[in-house]
Parts: structure tokens; C-alpha cells; sequence
């Protein structure tokens, strides 16, 4: 085969499976800032610690990454509704949401990356799980296990999210606590405690993400800030609130990163990704998946 | 015949008594406020005083750039390291290309800065909100992708500068630098402020409180947007040009540093968001506080302080310490 077509091939299915990771990064997200509105700049922090927390539980008791993201999850659970307590008590009850929750978020943002620093020092951080350095091949096409397993791992965390969302109660309640918290309420479900649920979901998958992260590479503290971008561009231009929309635009972005990479060199890769974004931003700011408005 | 009506109810209500912007008071007093930290500063003769008093001023200049967006129209700009950054190196090209100094590298980040807030500028037009603060912050990485593949800047290796020893009449080079950011601050304010107490600060504060609804009576909101965008941008750029000069040395990851986009809205949020006094208020406590946590302890606690320091001043204060201090 021609090799520009073959690194072409290559670079498209290797960036399908970095969208995986991105989908799983911004799942999470799509429930925080799509369905409540809660503009979460701190998620992919979140993930970062998510992912220090994984290397720790995975060097301590000799698991696999992924399963330690599984078991810190409800920790993670916890944390978020003790976020988003805070938020609501101080923000979202006063009103105050835009300018001032914005910079809480911020902030919380900072803490956890500087706090990460000093706890772990600046350096990065790896687990390498048995399939680390296995590769399929498949004809011309490799397919690297450390790319190929957390990819499905995060599509599957995603579609039981998407059969919570469709078929229990309470996933269309948070459906629903989006479009009109009121007639939630005459329904008599309180919207705060549904959001409050909701919010811990989405920072749980924050930290199930963050184990995904940590097999496809070392993490650092300020990993997190590379991926602010890239989740709210995914999630934005999957239209906010649809999870279909986030894995699509969140491949997308995967291959458009990639392919970039593979022909130019990866520290070009950002600039197209998040001049993506400032385009898509510009002209259509629905999303590329979302209904205009 | 007409019905006589009694006078009060014709005569229209008095307009609120506007307080007089009292310019010369203001002008006067941060000059003599100015002279004497000079004066202080030369006796003082320590070559760490200037150190530490060019950190201050150049957060008083950032926070006031970003109150001018941020706090009177309303706009959150996570990008201020993008545009810092852009003045630093904008300095650094002038120097390279035309073999220019520190002024006329402040001239040059000035004006690239202030152009590129005209761009923002223009993409609020159709981001409100969050998505405008978004955009900035990805606006920063792209900024920091080109710079890391620019190599006539220094690429991901940074640039260096060699600063003169000293610049007659100036005792240091440290005093020449702290000297050059002491009136870029008094400017910077003394702009701020008028730009407060007059008509485009009462458009930009309508803006800020309901865009649809000046819009609706007829508030220019572009023409004052743009205006707000590219002045914001501009002093941040005076920010960060010196900055190569005070280092000596120069890279993406020190000029695009989270620390400066977060200080410049902790800033503002601390002292008073919307009034020229609060990022001066907020920049002199936060970045005093950081150089003694840095100097005493660790630069990373100093950075963790000023998060928890935002995270509380939201939730507990969100008017600031202005605020506190006129709800007495």
C-alpha cells in the first residue's frame, strides 16, 4: 500500500480510538454544562485527580486502571454533591451564576491542579497495565491495546449512562430538570436534589475517565488544562445535552487531532482542534449536532 | 381653559445627582502617591524591593485590564494570560526585528494586544456568556500553539534578553523596570477610571445588567463592546511586555501561565468587581501575599492560596472587599 496512505489509514483509526478518551472526558461534561448548565470548568481537573487517584489505588493494591477508576468512582460520587452543594447554596440559589460561579469553578479548578502538584510534585505519573504493549494488527492497520481498551471502556461507561438517561426515573428526571425544573417540581420531585445526583454522576465519569486517561498515557498535574478546551469544544459542537452528538464530534476531534499530528507534527495538534472550536463558536454555535435554537 | 396641575407633578424628576468625575484630584493624588513609593523605594535601596514591587504593579495593570471587560461590561476573559503573553512577545519581536527597547516594545504590545481584543471584540457579537469566556480560553491555546512552533521567537525554547546593567539616570535596572510599570499602572488606572465615570462606562454598565434591553433603547452595545474588548486587551498587553525584560528570559510556558488568567479575575473578585479601586485593592493584598508566600514557603502554596483565596471571596463576599466595607 501507498505509505501516506497507510500513515493516513493509521492516523484516522488511531484517532477513532483518542475520541473514545475524549468521549469519556466529555460525557460527563454533556450532563454537568448540557443538561443542568452548570458550567464545570474544573471537570477535566477533576479527571486529572481522578487519574493520580487511580495510579495510587493501581500501584497500592495491584489492579488493573480501569478497575481502580470503577472502584474510586463513588468517591468521586460523593465529592461532586459536595461540590455542586456548595455551588448551589452560594450561586445558583442567589442567582449569581454567570460571573461569580464561573469563577468558582475556576478557582476550583486551580486548587485541584496545585494541590496536585504539591501533593505529587510536578512530575508525571504512569500505569502500565498488562495490554500496555500489546498491538493488533489488523492488514496495514495497527491496533495498540492502550488505545483500543479504553476506548471501549468508555463507550460502554457511556452507553449505560444513555440507558440510565432513557429508561429509569430518575435519568429522565435530569433529562427533564434541564428543560423545566418547575413542572418537575409539580411532579413532586425536588429539581435540586435531582441535579445534585446528577452532578455527582457526571464527576464520578470524570474520574472513570481519568483511568482511561492513565492507560493511554502519564498524566501530569496540568494535564487537565490541554483537555478544558478540547471537552466543552466536544461538547458544544455535539449540541450540548445529546450524548449521541458528544462520542460523534468527540471522534471527530480525534481524528482531526491526529490526522494533524501524523503530517505535522504533534505540537500543531491543539491549534487545529481549538481552531475547530473558535470557528465552530463563531458561526454556529449550536453545535454541529444540535438543533438551532 | 387648562387644569392647573399642582408644579411638582409637572416638573420633571431631577436627575440623579451624578458625582463630578473630579479628574484633577485623581491625577494629583496618584502622582504624589507615585513619587513617594519612588522616594520610599530608593531609600529603602534594596534591589528586592523593586523585585517585588514590579510583581505588584504588574497585576494591578492585568487586573485593572480585566475589570475594564470583566467587571464593568460583564464579559469573563479567560484568556488574560493569551493576551499578557501576546505583549511579551510582541516586545520580543520589536526587539529582534527592528532592535528596539522597552518602550517602544510596550508600544508594540499595546497594539497587537488591543488588535486581537478587537477580534474577540467581534466574536461577542454572537457569544454571550459562557461561550465567550470559552472562547477565550481556547484563544489562549492557539496563541500558545503558535508561539511553541515559531521559531524566530525561540519556539517550545524561549528567548533570552540581555538587559542593560543600568539606564542613567536610574540606580538599577530594577528601579528603571519598576519605574516604567509604576506609571503604566497610574495610566492604566487613571484610564479605567475614566472610562468608569463616563457615558461608555453607564453603556457598558447597561450591558452588563441586560444587553437585550439596551440594545433595545438604543445603547451603541457593539461600538461600546469593542471599545471595552480592545482597551482590556491593550493594557494587558502592556502587562506582559515588560516581562521579558524583567526575567531576562522568556517561554510559552512562563508567558501562557494559568497563574496570570486566574490572578487577573481573582483580582477584581477580591478588591470589588466593576470600580476602578477594586483590582487595585485586590492586585496590592493578593500579590503581596503571594511574594511572601513564595519567598517564605513555596510558589506552588502561594498559588494555592490565591485559588482558595477566589473560591472563598465568591462565595462568602461576592462583592468584594469594597463591598464589605460600604454594606458598614
Amino acid at each position: 500500500m501507498d505509505p501516506t496512505l497507510s500513515l493516513l489509514l493509521n492516523g484516522i483509526v488511531s484517532g477513532l480510538l483518542l475520541g473514545g478518551l475524549y468521549a469519556a472526558a466529555a460525557s460527563g461534561l454533556a450532563v454537568s454544562f448540557g443538561m443542568l448548565d452548570i458550567v464545570n470548568i474544573a471537570h477535566p481537573a477533576l479527571m486529572v485527580a481522578g487519574a493520580f487517584l487511580v495510579v495510587i489505588l493501581g500501584t497500592w493494591l495491584g489492579i488493573d486502571p480501569l478497575l481502580a477508576a470503577l472502584l474510586q468512582a463513588p468517591l468521586f460520587y460523593l465529592l461532586g454533591v459536595g461540590i455542586y452543594v456548595a455551588y448551589h447554596h452560594f450561586f445558583e440559589r442567589r442567582g449569581d451564576e454567570a460571573l461569580q460561579g464561573l469563577a468558582f469553578f475556576f478557582g476550583v479548578m486551580f486548587i485541584i491542579e496545585v494541590g496536585l502538584v504539591m501533593a505529587f510534585g510536578p512530575e508525571q505519573r504512569f500505569l502500565d497495565p498488562w495490554y500496555g504493549f500489546v498491538t493488533l494488527r489488523l492488514g496495514e492497520i495497527d491496533l495498540p491495546l492502550r488505545m483500543l481498551v479504553p476506548a471501549l471502556a468508555a463507550l460502554a461507561a457511556i452507553g449505560l449512562l444513555y440507558l440510565y438517561l432513557q429508561r429509569s426515573f430518575t435519568g429522565l428526571a435530569i433529562a427533564a430538570v434541564a428543560q423545566d425544573p418547575e413542572a418537575l417540581r409539580l411532579m413532586a420531585v425536588n429539581p435540586v436534589r435531582i441535579k445534585r445526583l446528577a452532578f455527582g454522576l457526571s464527576v464520578a465519569l470524570a474520574a472513570v475517565a481519568g483511568g482511561a486517561l492513565v492507560v493511554v498515557q502519564p498524566v501530569e498535574p496540568s494535564s487537565g488544562q490541554i483537555f478544558i478546551g478540547r471537552v466543552f469544544a466536544i461538547c458544544i459542537m455535539g449540541g450540548m445535552a445529546s450524548l449521541l452528538g458528544t462520542i460523534l464530534a468527540a471522534l471527530a476531534f480525534g481524528v482531526a487531532e491526529n490526522v494533524t499530528a501524523t503530517f505535522y507534527g504533534p505540537s500543531w495538534s491543539p491549534a487545529v482542534a481549538f481552531g475547530w472550536l473558535l470557528l465552530v463558536l463563531a458561526f454556529r454555535p449550536q453545535g454541529l449536532f444540535g438543533k438551532a435554537a | 381653559m387648562t387644569v392647573a396641575a399642582p408644579a411638582s407633578a409637572i416638573a420633571p424628576p431631577r436627575p440623579a445627582a451624578v458625582a463630578r468625575p473630579r479628574h484633577l484630584r485623581f491625577w494629583l493624588g496618584a502622582l504624589i502617591l507615585a513619587a513617594g513609593l519612588v522616594v520610599a523605594l530608593r531609600w529603602l535601596g534594596n534591589d528586592y524591593a523593586y523585585f517585588a514591587g514590579y510583581f505588584i504593579l504588574q497585576y494591578v495593570v492585568l487586573g485593572t485590564a480585566w475589570n475594564i471587560l470583566g467587571g464593568y461590561a460583564g464579559y469573563v476573559n479567560f484568556g488574560a494570560a493569551g493576551f499578557m503573553a501576546t505583549g511579551a512577545y510582541a516586545a520580543i519581536v520589536v526587539r529582534q526585528a527592528l532592535g528596539l527597547d522597552l518602550l517602544p516594545g510596550i508600544l508594540a504590545g499595546a497594539l497587537t494586544a488591543g488588535l486581537l481584543g478587537l477580534g474577540t471584540g467581534y466574536l461577542t457579537l454572537r457569544l454571550r456568556g459562557v461561550f465567550f469566556s470559552i472562547a477565550t480560553l481556547s484563544l489562549t491555546v492557539v496563541l500558545h500553539t503558535l508561539v511553541v512552533n515559531w521559531d524566530y521567537v525561540g519556539g517550545s525554547r524561549g528567548a533570552y534578553i540581555v538587559r542593560p546593567r543600568e539606564v542613567p539616570p536610574f540606580t538599577s535596572y530594577g528601579e528603571y523596570l519598576f519605574i516604567v510599570m509604576l506609571g503604566l499602572a497610574v495610566i492604566s488606572v487613571g484610564i479605567a477610571r475614566a472610562v468608569e465615570l463616563s457615558r461608555i462606562g453607564q453603556g457598558l454598565a447597561a450591558i452588563r445588567d441586560n444587553e437585550r434591553a439596551a440594545e433595545a433603547v438604543g445603547v451603541p452595545t457593539l461600538r461600546l463592546k469593542l471599545i471595552a474588548t480592545t482597551l482590556s486587551g491593550a493594557l494587558m498587553g502592556v502587562a506582559g511586555a515588560p516581562l521579558p525584560y524583567y526575567s531576562g528570559y522568556l517561554n510559552p510556558e512562563a508567558a501562557f501561565g494559568l497563574a496570570y488568567a486566574v490572578n487577573a479575575i481573582a483580582m477584581p473578585l477580591i478588591g470589588g468587581i466593576g470600580t476602578w479601586l477594586g483590582p487595585v485593592i485586590g492586585a496590592v493584598l493578593l500579590a503581596t501575599l503571594q511574594q511572601a508566600a513564595t519567598v517564605t514557603i513555596s510558589s506552588a502554596l502561594s498559588l494555592w492560596i490565591v485559588g482558595w483565596t477566589l473560591v472563598l471571596f465568591v462565595a462568602l463576599a461576592p462583592k468584594g472587599i469594597l463591598g464589605m466595607v460600604r454594606r458598614r
